[in-house]
């Protein structure tokens, strides 16, 4: 029985394998990057039809329009073409072909999509689903474990952003330097 | 439901080997940087794939008795999502302090670069 979303689902992975291709294939890294947005973009179209809208909502907002314009800046910085490579490319095809053949060995086993059976809603879900209106008092459960049941994990990624924007902030002071000591020789 | 079955697992796997591929496959930093975004899209696109529950809707509250998919890999992947954009972050910071220092960003060009 094959449903109306399902049939959705399969379109935007369809669509997701050929941007996949594209941005193999492309060796201008304007279009890479435009292409990447849009890959980000039709996948949280796709989170949209698994209900899964925060992280929709998030992929949207950050992966394809935060990261993007990342990206931007620094192929305005770094120039937008790529060399074409001079050795040829078998190895890599040879190793991604046995990877993903292994990989879809180990799916083999895997419970089907959309299976209320499946071991990954068996365990701790249903209580968070069940409980988590009465004991933390928000609509979204999302938001309830985010914040609350798994509050410890949330500190941890603000951490790790913190950490990141040191990071970028010392390594462009320091580019920045360059810079203006180019200036002034 | 007999088509969709492992389908959605096959394509992730599909697109996550696309991403492996670009980052093996170029010399150039900033298109190796997109292959691991690609790569990391598509873990993200296999969790979710697997909190889905058929007949189910988004986690937040409704009438009492309705089905919810999963979401815990919800917030899993949230997490992922924003330290994916910081390790972007420091990945094209690092780019761009090695145009900086070199006046290339292709690995074969730098390394020719270290060893005169």
């Amino acid at each position: 029985m094959l449903e109306m979303t399902d049939l959705v689902d399969l379109a935007l992975l369809l669509f997701l394998a050929v941007l996949a291709i594209t941005i193999a294939k492309q060796r201008n890294l304007f279009v890479v990057v435009i292409v990447m947005g849009f890959y980000s973009l039709v996948s949280a179209a796709l989170f949209t039809v698994l209900d899964a809208v925060d992280v929709a909502f998030t992929e949207a907002a950050v992966g394809a329009g935060i990261s993007t314009v990342i990206m931007l800046a620094t192929l305005l910085m770094v120039g937008t073409e790529e060399k074409t490579p001079s050795q040829p490319r078998i190895l890599p095809l040879l190793a991604v072909v046995v990877t993903g053949a292994f990989l879809v060995f180990g799916t083999l086993d895997m419970p089907h999509y959309g299976d209320p059976q499946a071991p990954i809603h068996q365990h701790v879900a249903p209580r968070y689903i069940e409980v988590s209106g009465d004991e933390i008092g928000v609509p979204n459960i999302v938001t309830s474990v985010l914040a609350s049941y798994r509050g410890y994990d949330t500190l941890g990624e603000t951490v790790v952003i913190f950490t990141a924007g040191v990071a970028v902030l010392m390594l462009m002071g320091q580019a920045l330097r360059f810079r203006q000591r180019d200036g002034d020789a | 439901m007999i088509l969709p079955g492992l389908i959605n697992y096959w394509v992730v796997v599909f697109l996550m080997m696309s991403g492996f591929y670009v980052v093996m496959s170029t010399g150039n930093l900033v298109k190796k940087m997109v292959g691991l975004t690609l790569f990391q899209t598509s873990v993200f696109i296999f969790y979710i794939t697997m909190g889905k529950v058929a007949g189910g809707t988004a986690p937040i509250l409704a009438a009492p008795g309705t089905s919810y998919s999963n979401p815990l890999p919800h917030v899993l992947i949230l997490t992922a999502i924003v330290v994916g954009i910081a390790t972007t972050a420091v990945g094209m910071a690092l780019i761009i302090r090695i145009k900086e220092a070199y006046g290339t960003i292709e690995d074969d060009e730098i390394q020719a670069a270290e060893q005169s």
